[in-house]
């Protein structure tokens, strides 16, 4: 019988310090199984961010290195271009990604590196105890907008991949979601494709992921999922952007 | 090129040292008054196989240096002052994560923008930490464009020797003024290169070993401490045995006068004068701005020799609290010292040197 589910191989089998129903652990698991099923993982340089995923190199068992909040990609540039031999990606929040890393994201993607970047949107700071982040959607209610996001004084979720793809240097982008089995198997396959395309110098691939948060949403699990595929999604339309 | 004289600027010398050295990464950013080593950097990095980035800031620029150090080769920036400021918290995390790397800082006068005039003012920001947490720097401060080079080369050993970011501090005129150089043969023996180059905690893909990290999280209670403690511990290594000073007509000097990079070369025209009329002056050239060096300071201290000490800074006082500390009191200290762009000329400092010597003869 030919088993289709199973933990791969470079996600170490550890509990992970993850909240319940949070979506790091399935993203973690999509970019381990993509690493496996290309046979990269003796390649691959990953690179952390500064949030709540700090710690991923903890759960994933091959070089990586830590950046400074919203540096990653300014380090990926660096490692990659020095060791062309090797796969880097970075795995990056919307904080890290969009906020105070804009300008590395940015740059990086007009140099059209070749990386593979794994961008976790949930809308949301995790880690800081669920603040506003540039994706927030308008009326969702943070520690930081209590009454919601209001666009007057907090402007609107910014769209960094719609953003990122009006450069010539960029050369994938998708935005999927793990709001179900079927859109997590579609996260799958664009993840693996953002790593295809480095091996095959592509240049520069990103995959915007939504992501539940459900604790800093303050919604069940099942609720957290319900959200992205009735809410988010609207803001943040699911498909290939280039 | 090798035994060949050519004259060359400050700036361009550090960067012929930094490829000398085996350094093949280069990120900066444009900023007066340094912009002839970004530009020498683009040149050789593009002729030999090594890579330059110019890149979109300074931030950017050390953080790309990190990437390349963490991945195991000799890596470089430069700046100047304001764009030092910004690389910061670059420079903390390249200390926490134990990489070697190589910061030249070619300083202009400040606070602020400033102005692009030559300027000693980032003592304190150098040898003092800069960025945040528990940290140093080795600063090197050369005086001539000789020295700038081969002090660059010696900055990439003692980088990868003690797995920390080394400075080397020079000002606005040393980066612009042009010498002649003598292209001195590399380094280290390449036997002891290879032993410092070789490095089995770099991130390379983790073929045949277990995955390396490169990092300075330690969430888990005790181990951020535990980190400290063995930087703590290779900090005091560093000062131990990497002091480096020049003495100056010091023995018999009755004035004793204290100066580093190009403000040292001033003084030493002074000193020249002022032996002329009869007066002992010497100086104290620190070389290592940090570890300070103590060793030759505590010479001073341990003898009973009447002397009167002149710090001679472009700055309006920084390094001086070091030498006050290093001479424990013991010695009357005085300042001499402008900041934003001003130079204290041989003419300061001979009557500055004439003042002290007739106030404590009366």
């Amino acid at each position: 019988m030919n088993k289709i589910f199973f933990r791969p191989e470079t996600l170490r089998d550890v509990p992970t310090h993850y909240c319940a129903g949070c979506g790091h652990g399935i993203a973690h698991r999509l970019v381990a199984r993509a690493i496996d099923e290309l046979g990269i993982r003796e390649k691959v340089i990953g690179v952390a961010p500064v949030g709540c995923a700090v710690i991923a190199y903890n759960y994933w068992d091959f070089d990586c290195s830590e950046a400074a909040h919203g540096r990653a990609l300014a380090v990926a540039t660096a490692i990659k271009r020095v060791r062309k031999d090797n796969i880097v990606f970075t795995y990056q929040g919307d904080g890290d990604l969009t906020a105070i890393g804009t300008n590395e994201t940015i740059h990086a993607a007009n140099r059209g590196e070749n990386l593979t970047v794994i961008f976790i949107n949930n809308a949301i700071y995790g880690m800081t105890g669920g603040q506003m982040a540039p994706t927030t959607l308008v009326g969702q209610k943070t520690a930081t907008t209590l009454k919601g996001r209001n666009p007057e004084f907090e402007g609107y979720p910014l769209k960094i991949s719609e953003m990122l793809a009006q450069l010539n240097g960029v050369k994938y982008i998708e935005r999927v979601s793990l709001h179900s089995p079927l859109e997590v198997i579609k996260a799958q396959a664009a993840v693996k494709l953002a790593f295809e395309n480095q091996i095959n110098g592509v240049g520069f691939s990103m995959v915007e992921i939504l992501s539940p948060c459900p604790t800093y949403w303050g919604l069940s699990a099942k609720d957290a999922l319900a959200w992205i595929k009735e809410v988010m999604v609207k803001e943040f339309p699911l498909g290939k952007i280039k | 090129m090798k035994n060949n004289k050519i004259l060359i600027s400050g700036n361009e010398a550090i960067g012929e040292a930094a490829i000398q050295a085996g350094c093949t990464f280069y990120a900066g950013y444009p900023i007066t008054p340094q912009n002839e080593l970004t530009a020498y950097m683009a040149l050789r990095m593009q002729q030999g196989n090594g890579t330059f980035i110019q890149a979109e800031s300074e931030i950017s620029a050390i953080n790309m240096v990190y990437g390349a150090s963490a991945a195991g080769v000799r890596a470089m920036t430069s700046s100047s002052s304001p764009g030092i400021s910004l690389k910061q918290e670059g420079i903390s995390y390249i200390a926490g994560a134990r990489l070697p790397a190589v910061i030249v800082n070619i300083m202009r006068a400040g606070p602020g923008l400033g102005n692009i005039w030559p300027s000693q003012s980032d003592y304190f920001q150098a040898t003092k930490g800069g960025g945040h947490g528990d940290y140093r720097l080795i600063v090197l401060a050369p005086s001539s464009v000789q020295e700038a080079f081969d002090i660059t080369i010696k900055g990439f050993d003692l980088a990868d020797k003690y797995r920390m970011p080394v400075m080397i501090l020079g000002d606005g005129i040393l980066g612009q003024m042009m010498e002649p150089l003598q292209f001195s043969v590399a380094s280290s023996q390449s036997s002891e290169k290879e032993k410092l180059t070789t490095k089995p905690w770099a991130l390379t893909g983790c073929k045949g070993r277990s995955p390396n990290i490169v990092k300075s999280f330690y969430m888990i209670e005790g181990d951020l401490e535990k980190s400290n403690l063995e930087l703590q511990k290779q900090y005091k290594i560093v000062q131990a045995k990497e002091q480096l000073w020049e003495e100056f007509y010091l023995d018999d000097a009755r004035l004793v006068l204290i100066a580093y990079g190009t403000m040292a070369r001033i003084a030493k025209g002074a000193i020249k004068t002022l032996r002329e009329k009869g007066i002992k002056a010497g100086l104290i050239r620190p070389i290592t701005l940090w570890p300070f060096p103590q060793k030759v300071f505590s010479k001073l201290t341990k003898s009973t020799k009447k002397r009167d000490v002149l710090v001679i800074e472009m700055s309006y006082g920084q390094m001086i609290e070091d030498v006050k500390l290093a001479l424990e009191c013991k010695y009357n200290v005085e300042f001499l010292g402008r900041s934003g762009g001003g130079v204290s000329s041989e003419e300061d400092i001979i009557k500055k040197s004439l003042a002290i010597i007739k106030r404590k003869s009366e």
